[in-house]
């Protein structure tokens, strides 16, 4: 069957089962601008609501950790960057500014290439920025460990990674917080396993469903939340056997386990998460970029008309923002969740609905 | 110092305007461009041009790596701005080249450059008329900027963005994203084995075979550069004030190119390309239209994408593959691959 006679008839059935109204929180950035793009809430009834969650890597990357990478890059480092933190406005800039003002930024597709950087520029530092999230960090683990094996010395990370279940955990124990069900992250669950939202459905009752990121899978993924919610009932379904399974991928948690701890982390809007952040064991302590710069304290900002903090908890939807698409565009960021490919706000701006 | 030595690199020296830029430009640039004798260039170029109209356009060029799949700044400089006066249905006829070279750039590879420049404005019948060059410190420029003028006569019919209608058809000549997807594999050596290479090709026999099947029934032609189909489409859209359809089934991308786009994060509709344009063609000729681009070598996956109306004005939509609809907007800067 192809994919839009699928997805029609995922609309009808779903339409068929009259589901009460819910509001389900997409956790995963990926999935925000999945069903942004597909225009997949023209399919859904009125009374399924989506809230985008706190699943963005860059978007939740607190000030002071932007502040920190900032002062590192304007004290000469070669900062080397995944490619959505470069536009991202901290209380000092964005990267894009301090490369407009002399500092040495490199956009990296892989890792292991801030290793080469490091190789062929001896005389100076290279610093690895570390933002994502499980998906992310088997690879940097694996390029942790190799640098404390083989070198270079000039090589060092800024882990400011994190982990989701916690801030999930985070958002269901908020007493503001009106979330109904989990489509959980497709990426990270491929590492993290299935078995990793079981807390969420037993001791908070949240009915928890994963979902790959094509449209019929998220589709199939709100039926299956549906059933749960109406059913009065809560458990972890995996709609994406193809990639999931019950318990991850042991390789790549014992990769992170290896290099990284868990440690308090600070997510923007979402404050300090205990043992939410990953930094490095003891004996990778010496590559870490913290221990080999004075940094001064993070400038406190006033976030202006910016709610980036609310959207990502689901609290409010981007267009609730007065600066939405007016003062803050893709073009013209205020706040993360308009840079960042994976950001709500920049999905609810790029794909607005018609 | 012996030029032809291919260890040689180009120094400021080059840009003093002394005896070493005259051994540069007469050994080097002009055999390579068809010129003559750097003892009888002129200070401006006299240029004989019947039409009444001309076309006039400028472009640089600052493309990372200087060698790609499928081309290089060299013809990429001929090809760009060849095509933006193709675009207003004007035949190329003369280009200006200005050269800034950052000194240290191997002559071996200005050689490379300039015999691919030669090589493309003879493809392209247009005339290197005139030409400047400067060399600046290093960091000052990266490797080489290559800025072109181009002139071109202008026929009967003048297509222009704003003069798109409710109801015209629009057509491409082709799949979408391979030049900027071609570029970026290059320039970050991305483990992606992907055989993509750049379009980068001249518009202008292609166009003259459009307007000849229709003439007046081609309202507007855009080259799809940077910012690809997206910004390409919305620009024509906001000039005209009318609105577009397209039906993202119809739009061709080589699936390459469409896995490297998701696998960066990045929409084949807003990546550049160099050898693309869209048509908005009045909807009784469109079949016509099509048919004599498909009959060009450069336009064989011709096909229609989508269609102009009254409202709502200077908006793109987009008819998603599962039947929604979205908006399609203006690429808003830098493309920056994702995190995960």
């Amino acid at each position: 069957m192809s994919t839009i006679a699928r997805c029609r008839e995922l609309a009808a059935t779903i339409a068929a089962a009259k589901p009460p109204p819910m509001t389900i929180m997409e956790v995963c950035g990926t999935h925000s601008h999945a069903i942004a793009r597909y225009g997949l809430k023209q399919l859904l009834p009125d009374e399924v609501r989506f809230v985008s969650g706190p699943g963005c890597p860059v978007c939740v990357t607190a000030d002071s950790d932007l502040d920190a990478i900032v002062q590192i890059a304007a004290q000469g480092a070669i900062i080397a960057t995944f490619g959505d933190m470069v536009r991202v406005p901290g209380p000092r800039g964005s990267l894009a500014e301090a490369r407009a003002a002399g500092a040495d930024i490199r956009v990296l597709y892989s890792p292991l290439q801030a290793l080469q950087l490091a190789r062929e520029n001896p005389a100076r530092q290279v610093v690895l920025v570390g933002i994502g999230f499980e998906t992310t960090v088997p690879s940097i683990a694996v390029t942790v460990s190799e640098a404390a094996q083989r070198g270079p010395d000039n090589f060092s990370i800024y882990s400011a990674h994190k982990v989701v279940p916690p801030a999930m955990k985070a958002l269901v124990e908020d007493p503001e917080a009106q979330i109904d069900a989990f489509l959980c992250p497709g990426h990270v669950s491929t590492i993290i396993g299935a078995s990793a939202y079981e807390f969420l459905a037993g001791d908070y009752e949240i009915p928890c469903a994963i979902g790959g990121f094509g449209p019929t899978d998220i589709m199939e993924a709100v039926f299956a939340l549906i059933g749960q919610v109406k059913g009065a009932t809560a458990y972890v379904e995996n709609c994406y056997t193809r990639a999931v399974q019950y318990e991850g991928n042991t390789l790549a948690q014992s990769q992170i386990a290896e290099v990284f701890a868990p440690a308090d982390a600070e997510w923007r809007g979402l404050g300090v998460i205990p043992a939410s952040g990953l930094h490095l064991r003891e004996e990778y302590s010496h590559l870490d970029a913290e221990s080999r710069y004075e940094l001064e304290a993070a400038i406190e900002r006033d976030p202006g008309p910016c709610i980036c903090g609310d959207v990502l908890q689901g609290k409010a939807l981007p267009a609730e923002c007065p600066a939405f698409g007016t003062r803050c565009t893709p073009a013209s960021p205020i706040g993360p969740c308009m840079v960042s490919s994976e950001g709500s706000c920049a999905a609810a701006f790029k794909y607005q609905e018609i | 110092m012996d030029i032809s030595d291919s260890s040689q690199t180009v120094t400021l020296g080059h840009g003093s305007g002394g005896a070493m830029m005259q051994q540069l430009i007469t050994e080097q640039l002009l055999p390579a461009l068809g010129g003559q004798s750097a003892e009888g260039l002129e200070d401006a170029a006299i240029l004989d041009i019947p039409a009444a109209s001309i076309a006039f356009s400028t472009d640089s060029f600052t493309v990372q790596p200087l060698f790609f799949p499928g081309g290089d700044i060299g013809s990429l400089a001929v090809h760009g701005t060849v095509n933006d006066v193709a675009m207003r249905g004007a035949r190329p006829r003369y280009l200006s080249l200005g050269l800034i070279i950052e000194e240290g750039l191997p002559l071996d590879t200005l050689r490379r450059i300039v015999e691919s420049i030669g090589q493309a404005a003879r493809d392209c019948d247009v005339i290197i008329a005139s030409g400047d060059t400067k060399v600046v410190g290093r960091g000052a420029a990266d490797s080489i900027f290559i800025n072109t003028a181009g002139i071109g006569e202008c026929g009967d019919h003048t297509p222009s963005v704003t003069a798109a209608r409710p109801g015209d058809t629009v057509l491409v000549n082709g799949t979408l994203g391979d030049h900027g997807v071609a570029v970026m594999i290059a320039r970050e050596d991305l483990q992606i084995s992907a055989a993509v290479e750049s379009d980068t090709a001249p518009l202008h026999t292609l166009v003259a075979a459009m307007l000849e099947a229709s003439g007046e029934a081609v309202h507007t032609l855009r080259d799809l550069t940077r910012g690809g189909l997206a910004a390409g489409v919305n620009e024509i859209a906001s000039a005209a004030g009318v609105g577009i359809t397209l039906e993202a089934v119809a739009i061709p991308v080589r699936p390459e190119v469409g896995g490297a786009c998701e696998i960066l994060g990045l929409s084949p509709y807003a990546v550049a390309n160099e050898g693309k344009l869209v048509a908005i063609v009045a909807p009784e000729a469109a079949e016509a239209v099509l048919a004599a681009m498909r009959a060009h070598p450069l336009g064989q996956d011709a096909c229609v994408i989508g269609e102009v109306s009254a409202e709502p004005v200077a908006t793109v939509r987009l008819h998603t593959p599962i039947g929604t609809t979205r908006i399609l907007e203006l690429p808003a800067g830098e493309l920056l691959p994702r995190i995960c």
